[in-house]
C-alpha cells in the first residue's frame, strides 16, 4: 500500500533509473541553492521517507500555472515531481474522473490526516454562495475547507491562490478571495507570479517533501529562497539604470541597445520573483530580456496597480483614480498662482495701510 | 516733534534657541535635496550615450537621495530630543492645543487675517496657530510618513535581515505592495512641496506685513516685536 512506500520506490517504480534518480537529487540541491553535499542527503530522504501525498486543487483559475509546472526546464524534474503527486489527486494530470476522482479525495484526507500537503490552484469566489465556481456539483470553497481541515499545510500556486489575481481584480463581481482569508489555521506557502516560474514551483514542492519542512518564507508567507529579492536586484539591465540610460520609447536606439525599461514602466523595482535568475523556457529569457517591462505579476492585486507602462503610476483611492505627479504639477501650479495673486494684494493693502500710517504720525506731530 | 524716525519701541524675546536653527537650515536643505533627487528618481534625467560604464547619474541621484534622507531622519531624531531638552517654543513643533479654544479663535484670526479681513494679526512669541497646524501636520507627521514609507523602500535594496527591513519592511504589506509605498512616498513630496512654497512665501510675507520678525528670527533666534500694543 502507498502507506508504506518511499519516494523513491515510487520512482523506481515509475521507471526511473537510479543514475537518474541521483542526477535528479544533485539538480534538486542547486536548485534550491544548497550546497553539493545536500544531494546526499536529499537523496537518503528519499530513499528512507514515506512518500507525503499531495493534493492539488484547482479553483477559480486558467490553468497557467499547471501549465507552467509540466514544462519544468528540465523534464527529469518534472517527470519525477509529477510521478510522486500525480499519484493523487488533481483534476487536470489525474488520470481518473467523476465520482471515482472525488473518492480518492476522501480516501486520502481519511488515510492520511493531517500528513498531505494541500496545492492549490486559483481560488474560492465567495458571491453568491460560491456558485461562480462549482466543483463535483459543489461551491469550490466548500471542497477546499473540508480538504484543508486534515492537511499538513497549503502551498498557494501563482497570485490566484496567493494575492486574488485577475478575477479579484476591480470590481471582483464574484469576490474571489486568496486562499488565506479563507483557510487561516495552517501554514500557507505562497508561490505567486502568474503563473509562476516552474522551477519555482518544482523547486518549493520537492524542498517540502524532500525535507518534510516548510521552506523558509517572508513576511508574507513567500519562500526567501525565490521570492527574496527584487527582479531588479538582479536584473542584468540594471548597469544601464545606474548609469541612467533609459528606453524612452519602444522603438528607439535605447531599446535597440538593450537599455534599462524604467522609463516605460517597469515594475522590476517593485516586484519579487526569480525571473531575473531563473528565467522562464528552461533559462532562455525572460520579460526584460525580450525588451518589455516587467508587469509586477508576482505582486499584489498588480491589475489594480494603474497602467503597466508608467512608472508613475495612477493612485486610485476611494473610487478617485489621481496621478501624484499631475495633481503635484497642477497644485503647486495653483498654489504659486495663488501665491502670486496674493503677494500683490498684501502689497496694495500694505500701500493704503501706509499711506494712513502717515497720516496718523504726521496728526500727533 | 517728528523727526521722521520711527519712535515705535521694540521688545525682543529669544525664541529659537541655536540648536533649533542650526536644525531647521539643515532642514531646510535636506528637504530640498530629497524633493529633486526623488522627482529625479520617479522621473529620471533623459538618456546619456556611451557606454554604461561611463556614467553612474541615477547611481549618483540615488546616493544623493539616501544621504540626504539620513541627515533628515538624524536632524529629525535630534529635533525630538530637543523637544524635551529645550526651551518652551521647542516643543510647539510637536504639540498642537486642539483642546484649547484659544487656539481656535487665534487660528480664525490668522486665516481672516490672510484672507484681508482683520486689520492686523497678533502678536505670538512662538509660531502663530496657522503656521503651528501646518508645520505640525506636514513637518511632524509628514515627514514621520516620509521617513516610515521611505525607510520601507531602502530595506528593499539593503535586503532581507538588514535593519531597515527589521524595522520597516512591515511597511510594505501593510500599505499594499512595493508600488503603493512608492506612490505614497511620491504623494508626499508634492505635500512637502506645497508647503515649502506656502512656508517660504508666508515667512517672507509676515516678515514684512506682521508686527513681529520672523526670517532673522530663524537667523539669530530673536523674536522682535514692532509695536509696544498688545
Ligand atoms: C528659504 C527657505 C525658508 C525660509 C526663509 C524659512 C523661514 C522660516 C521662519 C522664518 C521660521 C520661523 C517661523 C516663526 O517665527 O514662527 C521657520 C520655521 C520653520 N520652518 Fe522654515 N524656512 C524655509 C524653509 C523651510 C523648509 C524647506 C522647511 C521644511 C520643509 C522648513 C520647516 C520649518 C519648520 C519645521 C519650522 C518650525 C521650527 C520649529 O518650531 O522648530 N522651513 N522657517
Ligand atoms: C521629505 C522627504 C522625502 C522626499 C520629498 C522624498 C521623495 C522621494 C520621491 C519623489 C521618490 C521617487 C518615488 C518614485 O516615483 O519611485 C523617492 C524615492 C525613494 N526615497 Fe524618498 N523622499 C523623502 C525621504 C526619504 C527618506 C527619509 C528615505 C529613507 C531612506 C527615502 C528613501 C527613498 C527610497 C529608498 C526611494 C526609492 C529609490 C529607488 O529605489 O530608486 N526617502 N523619494
Ligand atoms: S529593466 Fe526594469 S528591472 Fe531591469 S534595471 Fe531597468 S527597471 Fe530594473
Ligand atoms: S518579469 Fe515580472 S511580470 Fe514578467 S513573469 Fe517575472 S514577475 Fe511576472
Amino acid at each position: 500500500m502507498a502507506t508504506t512506500e518511499t519516494f523513491y520506490e515510487v520512482m523506481r517504480r515509475q521507471g526511473i533509473s537510479r543514475r537518474s534518480f541521483l542526477k535528479y537529487c544533485s539538480l534538486t540541491a542547486t536548485a534550491l541553492g544548497l550546497a553539493p553535499s545536500f544531494a546526499g542527503t536529499i537523496a537518503q530522504a528519499m530513499e528512507t521517507k514515506p512518500r507525503t501525498p499531495v493534493i492539488w486543487l484547482h479553483g477559480l483559475e486558467c490553468t497557467c500555472c499547471s501549465e507552467s509546472f509540466i514544462r519544468s526546464a528540465h523534464p527529469l524534474v518534472s517527470d519525477v515531481v509529477l510521478s510522486m503527486i500525480s499519484l493523487d489527486y488533481d483534476d487536470v494530470l489525474m488520470a481518473s474522473a467523476g465520482h471515482q476522482a472525488e473518492a480518492i479525495l476522501d480516501e486520502i484526507r481519511l488515510k492520511y490526516k493531517g500528513q498531505y500537503i494541500l496545492a492549490v490552484e486559483g481560488n474560492p469566489p465567495l458571491n453568491q454562495d460560491g456558485m461562480s465556481c462549482i466543483i463535483g456539483g459543489r461551491p469550490f470553497v466548500e471542497q477546499l475547507k473540508e480538504v484543508a481541515a486534515d492537511c499538513k499545510a497549503v502551498i498557494s500556486w501563482g497570485s490566484c491562490a496567493s494575492w486574488g489575481c485577475v478575477q479579484a481584480a476591480h470590481p471582483n463581481p464574484t469576490q474571489a478571495v486568496p486562499v488565506h482569508k479563507v483557510i487561516t489555521d495552517k501554514p500557507i506557502i505562497k508561490v505567486p507570479g502568474c503563473p509562476p516560474i516552474a522551477e519555482v514551483m518544482t523547486g518549493v514542492i520537492t524542498y517540502m517533501l524532500t525535507f518534510d519542512r516548510l521552506p523558509e518564507l517572508d513576511r508574507q508567507g513567500r519562500p526567501k529562497m525565490f521570492y527574496g529579492q527584487r527582479i531588479h536586484d538582479k536584473c542584468y539591465r540594471r548597469p544601464h539604470f545606474d548609469a541612467g540610460q533609459f528606453v524612452e520609447d519602444w522603438d528607439d536606439e535605447g531599446a535597440r541597445k538593450g537599455y534599462c525599461l524604467y522609463k516605460m514602466g517597469c515594475k522590476g523595482p517593485t516586484t519579487y520573483n526569480a525571473c531575473s535568475t531563473t528565467r522562464w523556457n528552461n533559462g532562455v529569457s525572460f520579460p526584460i530580456q525580450s525588451g518589455h517591462g516587467c508587469i509586477g505579476c508576482s505582486e499584489d492585486g498588480f491589475w489594480d496597480k494603474g497602467s503597466f507602462y508608467d512608472h508613475v503610476t495612477n493612485t486610485n483611492v476611494f473610487g478617485i483614480e489621481a496621478n501624484a505627479d499631475k495633481v503635484g504639477i497642477a497644485a503647486a501650479g495653483t498654489v504659486g498662482a495663488a501665491i502670486a495673486a496674493h503677494a500683490a494684494a498684501s502689497a496694495i493693502q500694505r500701500i493704503k495701510q501706509r499711506a494712513g500710517e502717515h497720516h496718523e504720525e504726521n496728526d500727533q506731530t | 516733534m517728528y523727526t521722521g524716525v520711527p519712535t515705535v519701541k521694540r521688545t525682543a524675546v529669544y525664541v529659537y534657541q541655536t540648536p533649533v536653527r542650526i536644525w531647521h537650515w539643515v532642514n531646510a536643505l535636506s528637504i530640498t535635496v530629497l524633493a529633486v533627487t526623488g522627482y529625479l528618481i520617479g522621473s529620471p534625467l533623459p538618456t546619456l550615450p556611451g557606454e554604461a560604464s561611463d556614467h553612474y547619474l541615477m547611481g549618483y541621484i540615488r546616493f544623493f537621495h539616501f544621504a540626504a534622507a539620513y541627515v533628515f531622519l538624524v536632524g529629525f531624531l535630534f529635533r525630538i530630543y530637543w523637544a524635551f531638552v529645550g526651551n518652551s517654543y521647542s516643543h510647539q513643533l510637536f504639540t498642537l492645543p486642539f483642546w484649547r479654544r484659544r487656539f481656535w479663535s487665534e487660528l480664525l484670526h490668522e486665516v481672516r487675517w490672510y484672507a484681508f479681513q482683520e486689520p492686523e494679526p497678533r502678536k505670538y512669541v512662538g509660531h502663530n496657530p496657522l503656521a503651528h497646524l501646518f508645520m505640525v501636520v506636514i513637518i511632524t507627521v509628514g515627514g514621520l510618513v516620509m521617513i516610515v514609507t521611505g525607510l520601507a523602500l531602502y530595506s528593499e535594496q539593503t535586503g532581507l535581515g538588514s535593519w531597515p527591513d527589521a524595522l520597516f519592511g512591515w511597511v510594505i504589506p501593510f500599505v499594499g505592495q512595493s508600488q503603493d509605498v512608492r506612490m505614497w512616498h511620491h504623494w508626499g513630496m508634492w505635500v512637502i512641496v506645497v508647503f515649502v512654497m506656502l512656508h517660504v512665501y508666508t515667512a517672507i510675507r509676515e516678515d514684512i506685513m506682521s508686527r513681529q520678525s520672523l526670517i532673522s528670527t530663524m537667523v539669530s533666534g530673536w523674536r522682535m516685536f514692532k509695536d509696544d500694543r498688545p
